[in-house]
């Protein structure tokens, strides 16, 4: 086989679980084409960050790859038909949620004939200038395809004063069950490779690392044949979960912990999942946006298992239905692996941009959590955190709604792996409790920033008023000495002049400016005294 | 069709608290085995009196409670409790004694303090303290380990025993093999050396108290089998026993009789393996980090030292653990471990 380096570094992360993988049961046949389905239901918000706006009309025909909707921010991406056909309705349709909620959508109905409109390669991406690239990438509608849908052009912008030192690929897939990225890797290194080309142009990093686990020398093996040269280092490290976790990934190849509430920028990394590279090799050197992805179909309750790349907008119940799904009232469906997946509540829901697993499983083979049993602080959640926090603690603190202590706990950096959950022997589903607790304290949070608002502007009137107090105040006390002078010297002049006088009226004006004075004074130091009094009681 | 909705995770991991139990009551199974061999069938017979309170008066609380008494009994926590307690008596202990300590452990360590996970204090010490203030007679009369007098009587068989706790059946006078526990004889000399101490009293062995020495082997060789299982981390024992063993050597002053007895003495004697494997690493009542438990651990060692050398009780595992489960929520607040990307190593 081919010549091995010497291992290279790697560094271990706390805690960290082993779960069966049950991998190899979708990886026996090739990525296989789902067919085009009638009808592509395409949510308008597919990444975190803002909604697209649509830019096609009702009855619009549009074609393979056009653009449907455009991105509305920075942090936002744009929308493509998946295949040419009709636009039905612009309308809220029921998305993959774990609320089963409804967003807007834009429904298209297919034609079948699946025409391409107009594909913009850009294969002399090293003769453009970067930002022309970037955008091209961002109108490509490229979001983070791991599972998480972060806007994949924000990541290639990172600013000026944070050089990227190292770009780190995401090929971990430590989920049980996942094999998408695994299946992609077989089958089209070379493409992904070309993808990585793309971000080493555009970040210029000293190294680029491909990180996979252990469980897949396969894969490993396929991308260090593809190398052909390229400095890129493919690190293989011990298989974990959550090993996949962006921190905990860069934790493994590098040593180093992104700082809490920071970004891998702060330390000079930035971290690409390998599908998203893939999407951008597709989209630079084929002029074709995200309009698909590969899926990972498995689970028991299928007939057929395996890898499908389809069309976004998809249904899931398409999809499955041709692998033979049946569904029951006791039927489970899993968007994304078992540790982190969420189940949806109709399978009338479409694939999007971030479905990287539907797990359909047999109650068999996932169980309904049994009973809760009382917590015993065993400590073995602890043992399996991957970020060190202390679940056992965070429990009790969430089930008594303190939430001063859940954040001195840290609970804000828990990224809801599950691994505790999976250890715990009482059966207690923390994960739920931390996700609550979180919610609450977001809420918390925007009430304290209200409430602040509410407080400046309460604090804002109460001194405007106080000041026109003041002011008239101030004048009433200057007419009132003007008065008194005037009296005074009217006073003087009918007792006929003489020093006696003279004095006299130069006192009425000595008294008449310290009062002047006094109001001016008054008027300075008043204002300072409340905002001050805040200060301290904050 | 409305799908199952579940939270993830959607796996975890076989087993449950009753499981974790299980492997508890499983490592006791050594020691008590060593503890028969030397006292007779007194331990066997205040085990299973202990458990057979412990889970009817478990069922009647959780009934009290209108909670479903068989899912909680299947946790096996009172059981455990129940053996624990019952080691810690003396064999052939009268059956109310049994009674009243398995009361106290079970209603109101446990019970009146939420049931299970709630109790800030270990339910078992506590129903053991309470015997030992309130009984201190019947709770010292310790049997005499076989083979330590020469002309001992053999030890009692399970009938005989049975008749020692529960004299209404028959009666077996139980002064006639009694005697002191090597601690209480150590604690009382102020005149020998402590190399002629171990020569002329009978309740010395080569390095701890006669039997006593298998006693905590055995026991040692339980936590061993825990920790392999993974059923707690070696923080909390390993820093009991070396407090201890560091307590020991700086008082040791190499064998007069105002010795403290060397560190394989304490180590080997008393209730010293029991309490670091079995008593130390209750979850519930112990401090819950790491770091923390090195704290509570080590606190416990230094406290067991103190009140076994200069304290009124002769044994301090039980009040040393209580006094430091007071101090566990204080170890929590001041123990918390670096997360993520907090503070520290970037």
């Amino acid at each position: 086989m081919n010549t091995r380096q010497k291992p290279i570094q790697t560094w271990d992360i706390h805690g960290g679980i082993h779960p069966p993988e049950n991998k190899t049961q979708s990886l026996g046949n090739p990525i296989q084409t789902a067919p085009i389905p009638a009808q592509l239901i395409l949510p308008l918000s597919q990444s975190i960050g803002a909604p697209a706006e649509p830019c096609v009309a009702l009855g619009d025909q549009v074609f393979k790859g056009q653009k449907i909707a455009d991105a509305t921010g920075f942090v936002s991406v744009p929308l493509h038909a998946s295949s040419s056909g009709r636009v039905a309705a612009i309308e809220d349709r029921p998305i993959a949620h774990s609320s089963g909620m409804s967003a807007p959508c834009i429904v298209i109905d297919t034609d079948g004939e699946d025409r391409w409109g107009a594909r913009n390669p850009l294969t002399e991406y090293t003769a453009v200038d970067r930002s022309a690239l970037v955008s091209h990438i961002r109108n490509a509608g490229i979001a983070g395809m791991g599972g998480a849908g972060f806007p994949t052009a924000v990541k290639l912008s990172p600013p000026a004063d944070k050089p990227i030192a190292t770009l780190i690929i995401n090929a971990t897939e430590c989920e049980p069950y996942i094999t998408a990225d695994h299946a992609l890797i077989l089958e089209r290194a070379e493409e992904i490779l070309q993808g990585i080309d793309v971000l080493t142009h555009l970040l210029q990093p000293a190294r680029i690392l491909i990180g996979l686990e252990d469980n897949k020398p396969d894969a490993a093996t396929a991308l260090n044949e593809a190398l052909s040269g390229r400095p890129y280092q493919v690190i293989e490290f011990p298989t974990k979960y959550p090993s996949g976790g962006e921190k905990q990934l860069i934790e493994i190849l590098t040593g180093k912990q992104v700082p809490s509430g920071g970004l891998p920028a702060d330390l000079g990394i930035v971290c690409q999942n390998i599908g998203t590279c893939y999407a951008i090799k597709r989209a630079v050197f084929d002029g074709e946006p995200l309009i698909s992805r590969i899926t990972t179909l498995t689970g028991n309750a299928l007939n057929t298992l395996g890898n499908v790349e389809v069309l976004l907008g998809t249904t899931m119940q398409a999809v499955l239905e041709q692998h033979g799904w049946q569904a029951t009232a006791k039927s489970r469906l899993i968007m994304g692996g078992p540790m982190m997946g969420f189940t949806v509540l109709s399978a009338n829901v479409p694939i999007v941009k971030t479905t990287n697993c539907l797990l359909a499983p047999t109650p068999s083979e996932l169980p309904s959590p049994d009973m809760a049993q009382a917590c015993i602080r065993c400590g073995m959640c602890a043992e399996a955190c991957p970020v060190s926090l202390l679940p056992q603690q965070m429990y009790w603190y969430s089930r008594a709604r303190e939430y001063e202590q859940l954040e001195a706990h840290n609970i804000a950096d828990c990224i809801e792996c599950g691994a505790c959950s999976y250890v715990c022997p009482s059966n207690i589903p923390l994960v739920q409790y931390y996700r609550a607790s979180k919610a609450e304290l977001r809420e918390r949070a925007e009430e304290h920033v209200k409430a602040e608002h509410s407080r400046q502007r309460f604090e804002f009137r109460q001194e405007r008023l106080d000041a026109a107090e003041r002011e008239k105040e101030a004048k009433k006390a200057a007419r009132k000495a003007a008065a008194a002078k005037r009296a005074a010297e009217k006073d003087a002049a009918a007792t006929a002049g003489g020093e006696d006088n003279a004095a006299t009226a130069k006192q009425v004006e000595v008294e008449a400016a310290v009062a002047r004075a006094k109001a001016k004074k008054d008027a300075l130091s008043e204002p300072a005294s409340p905002s001050s009094n805040n200060e301290a009681n904050d | 069709m409305a799908l199952l909705h579940v939270t993830s995770p959607h796996m975890s991991r076989s087993g449950d608290t009753g499981s974790v139990m299980r492997h508890v009551l499983l490592a006791l199974v050594p020691g008590i085995v060593v503890m028969t061999a030397l006292f007779g069938w007194g331990t066997i017979v205040n085990i299973i009196w202990a458990c057979l309170l412990a889970l009817a008066m478990e069922a009647m609380v959780m009934r009290l409670r209108n909670r479903p008494p068989m899912f909680y009994l299947r946790d096996c926590s009172a059981l455990v409790t129940a053996v624990l307690l019952a080691i810690a008596l003396p064999p052939y202990a009268p059956w109310w004694l049994v009674l009243v300590g398995v009361g106290f452990s079970i209603l109101v360590a446990k019970h009146l303090y939420g049931g299970m996970g709630y109790n800030p204090f270990n339910p078992a010490m506590v129903g053991y303290v309470v015997l030992l203030i309130s009984f201190p007679i019947e709770m010292t009369q310790w049997a005499a380990p076989a083979g330590s007098v020469p002309d001992q009587a053999p030890t009692l068989g399970p009938l005989s025993a049975l008749g020692a706790s529960f004299p209404f059946f028959s009666s077996t006078p139980i002064d006639a093999f009694t005697m002191a526990t090597p601690l209480d004889v150590f604690k009382q000399n102020d005149s020998l050396m402590v190399e002629e101490l171990f020569a002329s009293s009978p309740q010395f062995g080569s390095f701890g108290g006669y039997g006593w020495e298998w006693v905590n082997l055995a026991f040692l060789l339980g936590g061993g089998y825990l920790l392999y299982k993974r059923i707690f981390t070696w923080h909390a024992p390993v820093s009991m026993l070396a407090a201890l063993a560091v307590m020991a050597l700086m008082f040791n002053d190499s064998g007069s009789s105002a010795s403290g007895g060397s560190p394989m003495f304490h180590l080997f004697t008393g209730a010293t393996m029991l309490g670091a494997f079995f008593i130390v690493t209750d979850p519930v009542s112990s401090a819950v980090s790491n770091i923390g438990r090195l704290y509570y651990g080590a606190g416990i060692g230094v406290l067991i030292y103190l009140i076994r050398s200069f304290g009124n009780y002769p044994d301090a595992v039980a009040f040393a653990v209580l006094l430091m489960n007071f101090a566990a929520p204080l170890i929590d607040h001041y123990t918390q471990p670096r997360t993520y990307g907090h503070g520290g190593q970037q």
